[in-house]
């Protein structure tokens, strides 16, 4: 997946997460600031680049602003995000199962 | 027997007496007509400070009624540094989010040593990451006076704000602008201290009554512009709550409280602070009546909800030893059963007789708790202390069940957990906890699990939670600590029970 | 028995309520992917209600999931996401003909068939919010074996009838003819949502109701009633033991040989056994009434 434009998803409330993407020539850049990464720093740093490694990004600039979400709301977010930036509309199930 | 009263019941002859020398010869303040009234009135806390004769090293008290709106504790040690004071131990009976001026009069060698129930914000942030060179003390509400009776604490200067007092420095916490309520910790100070200087926001005609710090143990009075703002009070730890997942944790709380076998007439309880804590008084109501019983008493940090059932009848007394909103602070003011008590009478284990000694059943909160029952409740998801051991160690040690009631998880952060923390409130004092997944009971209480079953309760072992916790949000990574010790936790009865460690950076 | 009292709405774009609803306990839990989602977070809801339906974080509890209008942009992605993220029911708005059943029934078989999922184990809800709905209700209850229920959604229903919420009276014949075409399909019947979130009084009156007129349960949005519906639903006391002197007197009945059940010297019908023991069922699915 290749990333167009910049794009944004979720929220900063409690339980969520807000992520950034944005398009860059560079290897994929992951930044994390999160209110539980004493515990759960390496787990949410897995859940987002396993998400992106499965849509194929390799390229860009991540940002991840967390607020305790659970991994599967992190995943969601980051997919979300990601299609927002590259474009697409069409989830790709089959990729996902 | 002493040996001064023995030299004095020995004393037979006249002339080993001293001779009366007139009215004012042989007592440390004139009376008569040149006696003055307002002779405890200084006009600075400076000239307090000077008058007591306060020295480098030397102790200094503070209570904490007035939680996040406090306005004392930041003024006089701001002016102690400014007097050019070093190397002082600060007693204060709990800091707040709102104390975060003192790091500053920590770094500069003003303050070297802190005894406190707890603490929050970024002083708490920077003890947890070794701003001090003498490990913090953290003691319960009833260790502190256990600690200066014991002579570890002695308070050589107690500083106490309040709203108003009079000229001799009867004071309470209903009379005046800024009404804190009960006055539970200044009491200890005021008792125990050597000197005592009262800092009030008005002086009121002789006699304020009724006077919870009473004028024979006030040395100096000052006036200031303010010493609290009563509307900070409910800040922070005490609050209520519409959040539908903290009522179905008091709900489920409540239901305990019936069928744990203590629910009868002339119960007595306590409710703590927390959302689902203090939510839990309001399931209470309906249960009580149903039953046809009434408490007793009731002991805390009292709120509006507890007031609301004594007003309702279903409450006798209410025994108070620090207010959390402005309802109780009122309901201390009028109603002739909500007794106000010190921390000593509170919860001292070393007291002749500790209300807690007499308490059915306590609603606690935690941070975190363990598989043994182990409670923390004053380091955080990070290792950094944001928190209070307040009455919590105590009323878990002398009620006859301790209820914890908590979240299983707050956000990711699971709060059942294999091992605590910071062991603040040890397992075997442990009864029941009550989270939104279900309800576990110490395996020391089978009795309680046995009442709770048969009511068709959802007991679960304590493992199961666990397990439901981590399937949720993962398995966490253990916090990293450096070896170094920036607290102490001193149990109740002044032992170690746990230290904090500086987090790693 | 399958309880279905209470039906929770939660968002498909909270991720708050997303992870956290299931401890409120309601009989079914219903993602909402279509009005409680707008236009912008159509995408980024489908994907979290997909992930959260992977979670074992709703285990015990009836998981739905409200999809677009299959007219609409969305509706087929958003069957994908249920589908194959394991929702147990889907619930489609906005009914108005059997064939929109039909039509979505033959879509899920498809989904089930890409995705590997036993064709026919996605069971369906429709919801009907119209006028010429509620006059198909007994069509569309019967439109496929897969549905197990319908549900009357107030808003859109009162609006087509060019009336407004009141104290019931405006709902009074959609909720009839619901209820009838779901006994005669032999299926269940959800009420529609209260509004207000802070008049308890007014929801136990309209539960007081619903109950009476034979209603399964109700869709709700507010956790905070699940407890209020299930205690007004469970059986007293009284109720219980009444219904235990039945079956009683109807296993003696049958002990003795005899065609005829008495019980305090009345004889009691066969449809009255059949109710009583329906009593005891829920007693032991929900507890007594408190």
């Amino acid at each position: 997946m290749e990333l167009k434009q910049e794009s944004l998803a979720g929220t900063l409330e409690s339980s969520d997460l807000f992520i950034r993407i944005s398009p860059s020539d560079e290897p994929l850049e992951v930044v994390i600031n999160s209110e539980v990464g004493h515990q759960f720093g390496d787990q949410i740093r897995a859940a987002v680049v396993e998400t992106l490694e499965m849509l194929k990004v390799t390229k860009g600039i991540v940002i991840v602003e967390d607020k305790g979400a659970l991994d599967c709301t992190i995943r969601a977010r980051v997919h979300a995000a990601a299609m927002r930036a590259a474009g697409v509309t069409e989830v790709d199930w089959e990729a996902l199962s | 027997m002493d040996s001064q009263h023995q030299s004095n019941a020995g004393t037979e002859r006249a002339a080993e007496l001293a001779p009366f020398g007139g009215r004012n010869a042989n007592i440390p303040y004139p009376c008569g007509p040149e006696a003055n009234p307002d002779r405890k009135i200084v006009d600075s806390v400076e000239e307090a400070v000077r008058r007591v004769g306060l020295k480098d090293g030397m102790t200094v008290s503070f209570h904490h009624a007035f939680r996040e709106g406090d306005k004392t504790i930041n003024m006089v040690v701001g002016v102690l540094a400014r007097m050019g004071f070093k190397d002082l131990t600060l007693a204060a009976s709990s800091l707040l989010s709102a104390n975060a001026p003192l790091i500053e009069h920590i770094k500069n060698g003003v303050i070297r040593r802190i005894y406190t129930s707890g603490m929050r914000g970024k002083l708490g942030d920077a003890i947890s990451n070794g701003l001090m060179d003498t490990p913090v003390t953290f003691h319960s509400h009833g260790g502190r006076p256990a600690l200066i009776e014991r002579g570890e604490l002695q308070i050589d200067v107690a500083f106490l704000g309040v709203s108003a007092c009079d000229p001799f420095g009867n004071a309470n916490g209903v009379s005046g602008r800024s009404w804190c309520g009960a006055l539970g910790y200044a009491m200890v100070d005021a008792q125990f201290a050597r000197n005592v200087v009262m800092l009030t926001e008005e002086v009121v005609p002789y006699p304020n009554a009724p006077a919870s710090i009473r004028q024979d143990q006030v040395d100096w009075i000052v006036q200031v512009d303010e010493v609290g703002d009563p509307a900070k009070i409910s800040v922070g730890a005490a609050r209520a709550t519409t959040n539908p997942r903290e009522l179905l944790i008091a709900r489920l709380s409540a239901e305990v409280m019936e069928h744990a076998g203590y629910f009868e007439d002339g119960f007595s309880m306590q409710t703590g602070t927390g959302g689902s804590a203090t939510a839990t008084t309001r399931f209470l109501e309906d249960r009580m009546r149903s039953k046809g019983i009434a408490a007793a008493w009731a002991l805390g940090g009292q709120t509006g909800s507890m007031v609301d059932l004594h007003k309702k009848g279903l409450i006798g007394t209410l025994l108070d030893t620090q207010s959390f909103d402005a309802v109780a602070a009122r309901s201390l003011a009028e109603s002739p059963r909500h007794s106000e008590i010190s921390a000593h009478v509170y919860a001292n284990p070393l007291a002749k007789g500790a209300v807690v000694d007499r308490l059915d059943m306590v609603i606690l909160s935690a941070l975190e708790i363990d598989l043994d029952f182990n409670v923390n409740v004053l380091t955080g998801s990070d290792g950094v202390v944001r928190g209070a051991i307040g009455g919590h160690a105590d009323t878990a040690a002398r009620a006859k069940l301790a209820i914890v009631v908590a979240p299983l998880l707050r956000t990711r952060i699971p709060t059942v957990v294999e091992k605590v923390t910071t062991r603040v409130t040890p397992g075997e004092t442990i009864g029941v906890l009550v989270t939104d997944h279900g309800i576990a009971v110490n395996p020391r209480r089978p009795d309680v699990a046995d009442r709770l079953k048969a009511a068709g309760l959802p007991v679960v072992p304590i493992e199961d939670l666990h397990r439901r916790a981590i399937a949720i949000s993962g398995q966490p990574q253990p916090l990293r600590f450096l070896d170094r010790v920036v607290g102490h936790v001193r149990y109740r009865d002044g032992t170690l029970i746990d230290t904090v460690r500086q987090v790693a950076p | 028995m399958t309880l279905r009292r209470s039906m929770l709405f939660v968002p498909g774009s909270s991720a708050a309520m997303l992870s956290t609803a299931f401890i409120f306990k309601p009989d079914s839990v219903m993602f909402d992917l279509e009005d409680a989602v707008s236009l912008r977070e159509k995408d980024a809801a489908r994907l979290l209600v997909y992930r959260t339906l992977k979670m074992p974080l709703y285990d015990g509890i009836e998981r739905v999931v409200r999809i677009n209008p299959l007219s609409s942009p969305f509706g087929h992605d958003d069957l994908q996401a249920a589908v194959r993220g394991g929702a147990d029911v889907i619930r489609l708005p906005k009914t108005n003909t059997a064939d929109e059943v039909h039509e979505l029934e033959a879509a899920v078989a498809e989904v089930e068939r890409d995705c590997g999922r036993e064709v026919g184990s996605t069971r369906l809800m429709a919801a009907i919010e119209s006028a010429s709905g509620v006059v198909n209700a007994t069509s569309i209850a019967t439109a496929s074996p897969r549905i197990v229920g319908i549900a009357l959604a107030g808003f859109d229903y009162v609006m087509d009838m060019q009336t407004t919420r009141g104290d019931g009276t405006e709902l009074f014949y959609a909720r009839c003819a619901v209820l009838h075409a779901a006994r005669a399909a032999e299926i269940d019947a959800f009420d529609v949502v209260f509004p207000d979130l802070n008049d308890e009084e007014g929801f136990m009156k309209e539960v007081e109701l619903i109950k009476r007129l034979g209603f399964n349960g109700k869709s709700l949005i507010n956790p905070r009633q699940i407890e209020l519906l299930h205690n007004a639903y469970a059986p007293t006391q009284e109720d219980v033991d009444y219904a235990r002197r039945v079956v009683a007197a109807a296993e003696q009945a049958e002990a003795d040989g005899l065609g005829v059940i008495s019980l305090n010297g009345k004889m009691v019908d066969a449809p009255v056994v059949e109710n009583a023991k329906r009593v005891l069922n829920r007693a032991a699915a929900s507890g007594l009434r408190k």
